[in-house]
């Protein structure tokens, strides 16, 4: 039999059909909606008169407006307005909803796997790019447009044309204070973001392997970084272990039978991928970003780029708009750059290993006087309790962090956590795009204990220091 | 959705690679529950010099100058020329909602992000994959001619110039067909709701955790 990669078994697993041009019709797992891509979606079923397919497949939550503080109501009533006419789509399509106020809400690519609502080999889709995170389950998991959220609801399918396939394959060990943020960057950083367009990106190798769950989902969280509409990782132990007895995995026989299915989710040995990229993991170190694209990156002991060396002028022009917007001097230091705000979420990086992370960073120390907030903001409302009971909401509080409620927050500052014009942030989100966290803000993205070391010290830090 | 045949249309360029969609339509205004009224903040943050707000009178804001959309020979543009990996970043369709409420029809680039792709088809909205050099010469040749137009033909699959230059695109068959003639992609899919139905009962003898939700 011809070896198939792991993108080619779950995209053969789910065409119902496929026209002479290669268009098939994939049949989806799981629907998961929040409140800004699927109003329009609700509205086009309602004009057409159309009947949602299968109300069984779609979990849904608010995320993007959320207030992080302790607010009831959302004060901005264009806000409130999107969140309840989510509630209201939900109540009338009887719809699985986590809505605000309920203890399991909270950023849709968190709750999704925390629930077991993330399974291998399902097709998962959402109106949000992010939704290549759920592929660390071995699933085929892409983010959708709001058409297509109306299409899945109406059809249970999605119209798609077969990806050309990548492998990123990273062996050996990551050394002490590297993480998955940071191997997503050095990814980035190599193949450019536009480096995965057209592909599906499988992650292999033993220090992939060697990450647990949370680290997978960061991997795959910013597959669309690097251009790649789905990222993916095999089912092994850890996988299983992550899925045993959570509320919507399956129980019993079933379970027997789904885990003797999900073993089989995995490239066969000599399977085909168009491109290769290959990474040594023990060559990674901490990384921060230094422009307005994720791949506009380098090492936390690196100096700021200097455009004139760039011979490509497109791409010199770029590096020079990025850093008169980012107000950094070719040359500077990195450690040198100061920063005002720290931002720990996201559905990159707001799970409970990556707060533990950050907090074995904080514990006993202080945010240094020039940052003027540090924010924690865990990725759903049982992250937050599991780290209470940890007593990680003290360390942070102790140090001088906010402890905030679930959501997406700051990483696009759709509420009312954003940062002012100007400002430089530490954040451990997934964009540094110009105005991404507010109007004029400055983003410079890096991992959960880099993030905790710029706080301690007021400017980025290289965190090894901090952990021998 | 609107059918696209062949356009004749001004061009506006923007030039810069891996504009993301943050940038084609701020996060500010996905806040609204309808998919339309998007295009007077159509490059928000670039084309005013205030920071824009949902439901805002745009007439009176401040134009930044110094941005295409703002300068009198790009008026009434329909074809954006674009760079490498245009629409990259989030999925929010706004971006080609933005795009289509302006009255851009049509877009032209080395290479776009495949979310943003997809988008377009399912708007109206043209986007067609050139080869670099051939943007870059579009680009050159747009600099000194103002009222710049290109003629796009979906049906032949071609881009001309004002010199008469033919440049060919590739093109879906199926999203070419959807597109040439309008369709409704929801109403097509439905057809087929027998196989969708016996896929189904095939996965749920195979996979029968799949279907119910939460245990």
């Amino acid at each position: 039999m011809n070896p198939l990669s792991l993108y080619e078994k779950l995209w053969q697993a789910h065409v119902v059909r496929e026209e002479p041009d290669g268009t098939a019709l994939i049949y989806i797992d799981r629907h998961l909606v929040h409140e800004v891509t699927s109003p329009q979606a609700f509205e086009g079923l309602r004009l057409a008169r159309r009947e949602l397919w299968r109300r069984d497949s779609i979990l849904a939550t608010a995320d993007h407006n959320t207030p992080t503080t302790n607010q009831t109501v959302i004060a901005d009533p264009v806000s409130r307005l999107q969140v309840s006419t989510l509630d209201q789509n939900c109540r009338e399509y009887h719809i699985t909803e986590f809505p605000m106020g309920d203890h399991r809400q909270g950023i849709v690519h968190v709750i999704g796997p925390e629930q077991g609502a993330t399974l291998p080999g399902m097709t998962v889709v959402c109106g949000d790019s992010h939704t290549s995170t759920h592929g660390a389950f071995a699933a085929l998991a892409m983010g959708i447009g709001t058409s297509e959220v109306e299409h899945v609801m109406a059809t249970q399918t999605l119209l798609s044309r077969k990806s050309k396939t990548m492998l990123v394959q990273v062996e050996g060990s990551l050394p002490r204070g590297v993480t998955a943020k940071d191997v997503a960057l050095a990814i980035i950083g190599h193949i450019g973001t536009a480096g995965g367009t057209g592909h599906a990106i499988e992650f292999a190798g033993s220090a992939i392997r060697g990450l647990s769950m949370e680290g997978r989902m960061t991997l795959c969280n910013m597959a669309i970084e690097a251009g790649a509409r789905a990222g993916m990782v095999a089912v092994d132990e850890t996988t299983i272990q992550y899925l045993q007895g959570r509320p919507f995995a399956p129980h019993g026989d079933q379970w027997d039978a789904a885990v003797a299915y999900w073993r089989t989710l995995h490239s066969d040995e000599g399977a085909h991928f168009d491109r290769v990229v290959k990474l040594d993991a023990s060559g990674i170190e901490p990384l921060v970003t230094w422009g307005t694209s994720p791949e506009m990156v380098t090492t936390v002991g690196g100096c700021v780029p200097d455009p004139a060396a760039e011979t490509d002028p497109t791409r010199r022009e770029g590096m020079e708009r990025a850093l008169r917007y980012m107000a950094l001097q070719p040359g500077m230091p990195i450690t040198d750059i100061a920063i005002d705000k720290v931002f720990i979420g996201s559905c990159t990086n707001s799970r409970i290993e990556d707060l533990r992370a950050a907090a074995a960073v904080v514990r006993g120390r202080k945010v240094a006087a020039n940052v003027k907030l540090a924010l924690v903001v865990p990725g759903s409302g049982l992250v937050k309790a599991e780290a209470e009971a940890e007593g990680l909401d003290k360390v942070f509080i102790e140090a001088g962090f906010e402890w905030r409620n679930p959501g997406c927050s700051m990483c696009l500052g759709m509420n009312d956590d954003r940062l002012s014009p100007g400002e430089r942030c530490a954040s451990t989100s997934n964009r540094n795009f110009e105005g991404r966290q507010g109007a004029g803000s400055r983003t410079h993205l890096v991992s959960p204990q880099m993030a905790a070391a710029a706080a301690v010290v007021g400017h980025f830090a290289d965190v090894r220091s901090f952990l021998n | 959705m609107k059918a696209f045949t062949t356009l004749d249309g001004l061009v506006v360029p923007i030039d810069r690679s891996n504009v993301d969609t943050d940038a084609i339509i701020p996060k500010q205004f996905l806040k609204s529950i309808r998919r339309t009224g998007f295009g007077p903040n159509l490059f928000d943050a670039w084309r005013y010099l205030d920071e824009g707000q949902p439901e805002q009178d745009n007439s009176k804001r401040p134009l930044n100058p110094d941005f295409v959309l703002n300068q009198p020979r790009y008026q009434g543009a329909q074809v954006l020329l674009a760079r490498e990996n245009f629409g990259c970043g989030s999925s929010r369709e706004h971006a080609p909602w933005a795009l289509d409420d302006y009255g851009i029809r049509a877009l032209v680039a080395p290479s776009f992000a495949d979310i943003f792709y997809n988008n377009c088809f399912k708007n109206g909205v043209l986007p067609i994959v050139l080869p670099a050099d051939v943007v870059e010469g579009l680009f050159r040749e747009l600099g000194g001619s103002p009222g710049y137009r290109l003629r796009i033909d979906l049906a032949a699959q071609t881009v001309t110039t004002p010199s008469g230059a033919t440049h060919g695109f590739s093109v879906d068959e199926f999203r070419k067909y959807c597109l040439l003639n309008g369709l409704d992609e929801i109403g097509l899919t439905l057809r087929h709701a027998d196989e969708i139905r016996a896929y189904e009962a095939r996965r749920a003898q195979r996979e029968p955790w799949i279907f119910g939700g939460a245990a």
